[in-house]
């Protein structure tokens, strides 16, 4: 490419501001804008559901960039500005205020946004979301000690709601469909863990149950159960999954399948036009090119590094493992690849009720590994548990089961 | 010898730390993790990572990088350059010296 060549970024989020700078860092001299809907610089999530409800102060952003640092790079960050629609054959993307942007390249990195509740009375003036610092802030107003407030979702923003509002005093009672929690995130021994630890901090835990509606009641809320309760409130929190922002891209006519439909090098089916983050499908090299949709802060970055990548003509695929983590009380959850691709689990027990699940395919591969217990416990052996995922180890079953064998020896082998 | 304001503190045995490995050492209320390379150098630089404080004594050391625990944030510990996002900030390091068998930091 040209020092004349445009890249635009839509989506200031975490993939699409790492793809700004790596764009820089791979010696991209172009033009980078870096669009985003919301106002703020880029600023991370993952604090949003923890130290953001909880801290005494009102939370500030995590901002990811500096002013600084986006001039120094040359980047140009365009907030408050919504993209309404890409017109592929002209290169360029019309925005909501009626300006027009050209690229070469584009990147969409729109991200997700929070599913929305889909039952009688189930209106913003009655449930809260969480997906941005403003419904952070909201969230966290209602978080006040000795309020009712009842998160619908046992997902991994339910759950680390639920911690942040009994730590600050609120009455929390949780309420998920499925017959547990976490149900299609983690193992159920994990999920165990994960209950009993709520329920130890005094949050009611309803699973197997449904919600037929919700009522206002004056200032208050309340709450009708499938078993026909009513469940009265002073607040209500859904976190009940995410919805890939694909409209965009749809609207453009690109492949779309649960998300934008990219290929290994994240480029969608339009050549010049490449997403990364939440919002894309992509096939991953080490589960038979199954195509996963992550909705991971980890995978936000290395897809953004990725796709700079692509972007300025690598060819090289994407195959990180899948990572991710969740923060709830003095614990911490991490999984790194997918837990549901394994026939056979193997526990080693990590000290101080930290535990540490190997999945194993048919073949004796290692496809994932997922823990519970303190971070200090459990992070060292899950990034080791990652590097041997990522070379499609096949370890010694005894070995992992026992704590005395060092994983990273296995790395040797 | 030259006037130096360093004093040296003792942290641990050179054998508490295996090759390729770190611990946590703490001391008047701070807080430093100790390394050990592969090849037997040994590093001190502050405990906790630049991004969100957390203890890197509970991170992997891979040669002479150390990554955070939570979210991989990456340090070559024998010089506290920080190796990419999500931390940019680098991490301070102190001198460390060998004296029959004790590791010994060395404090301004």
């Amino acid at each position: 490419m040209t020092k004349a060549e445009a890249i635009l970024v839509i989506g200031a989020g975490e993939a699409g501001a790492r793809a700004a700078m790596a764009l820089r860092e791979n010696g991209f001299e172009g033009q980078v804008t870096l669009l985003g809907e919301e106002a703020h610089r880029p600023y991370e999530r993952p604090p949003l559901s923890k130290a953001a409800l909880t801290d005494e102060a009102e939370p500030e952003a995590a901002f990811i960039l500096t002013p600084d640092r986006l001039d120094e790079h040359g980047i140009r960050h365009l907030g408050g500005r919504a993209a309404t629609a890409i017109d592929r054959a002209a290169h360029a993307v019309e925005l909501a205020d009626g300006g027009w942007l050209r690229y070469d390249r584009l990147l969409i990195a729109t991200g997700a946004r929070a599913r929305k509740l889909a039952v009688p009375g189930a209106g913003p003036e009655n449930v809260l979301y969480l997906r941005t610092l403003e419904e952070a802030r909201a969230l966290r107003s209602r978080l006040a000690p000795g309020a009712h407030i009842a998160i619908i979702g046992g997902g991994f923003i339910g759950l680390e709601l639920a911690a942040a509002a009994r730590a600050r005093g609120a009455e929390v009672m949780l309420i998920e469909l499925a017959p547990r929690l976490l149900a299609r995130a983690v193992p159920a021994a994990i999920a165990d863990v994960i209950a009993t630890r709520h329920a130890a901090a005094g949050v009611r835990l309803l699973t197997g149950i449904g919600i037929e509606r919700i009522e206002a009641e004056g200032e208050r809320h309340a709450i009708r159960l499938s078993t026909g309760e009513r469940i009265p409130c002073d607040g209500i929190l859904a976190g009940i999954g995410a919805v890939a922002e694909t409209g965009l891209a749809e609207r453009a006519g690109l492949a779309i399948d649960n998300g934008v439909a990219v290929d290994a090098r994240l480029a969608t089916s339009d050549p010049d036009i490449f997403a990364a983050g939440d919002c894309c499908s992509f096939p991953h090299p080490l589960y038979d090119g199954r195509r996963l949709r992550l909705e991971a802060w980890r995978n936000a970055q290395d897809q953004g590094n990725a796709a700079a990548k692509s972007m300025l003509g690598g060819s090289g695929a994407y195959d990180a493992v899948p990572w991710f983590w969740s923060d709830q009380y003095d614990l911490t959850l991490q999984i790194a690849g997918l837990p549901d691709e394994g026939h056979e689990t193997v526990t080693r027990d990590l000290g101080d009720g930290a535990r540490l699940d190997f999945h194993l395919a048919t073949d004796g591969r290692l496809v994932a590994a997922s823990a519970v217990g303190p971070n200090g416990r459990i992070a060292r052996d899950v990034r080791l548990a990652e590097m041997l995922i990522a070379r499609r180890a096949t370890p010694d079953k005894a070995a992992l089961a026992d704590g005395s064998v060092k994983l990273k020896g296995l790395l040797a082998g | 010898m030259t006037i130096t304001a360093t004093t040296w503190i003792e942290a641990c045995d050179a054998d508490d730390i295996d090759a390729e490995d770190v611990i946590r050492f703490d001391h008047a209320g701070h807080t430093y993790a100790i390394y050990r390379s592969p090849d037997d150098e040994y590093f001190a630089t502050d405990g906790l990572c630049t991004h969100e404080r957390i203890h890197l004594a509970d991170g992997l050391v891979m040669d002479h990088i150390i990554e955070c625990p939570k979210h991989n944030g990456r340090f070559d510990y024998r010089t506290g350059q920080a190796k990419g996002a999500p931390v940019c900030l680098a991490l301070k390091t102190y001198p460390v010296k060998l004296d029959g068998g004790k590791v010994l930091l060395g404090l301004a």
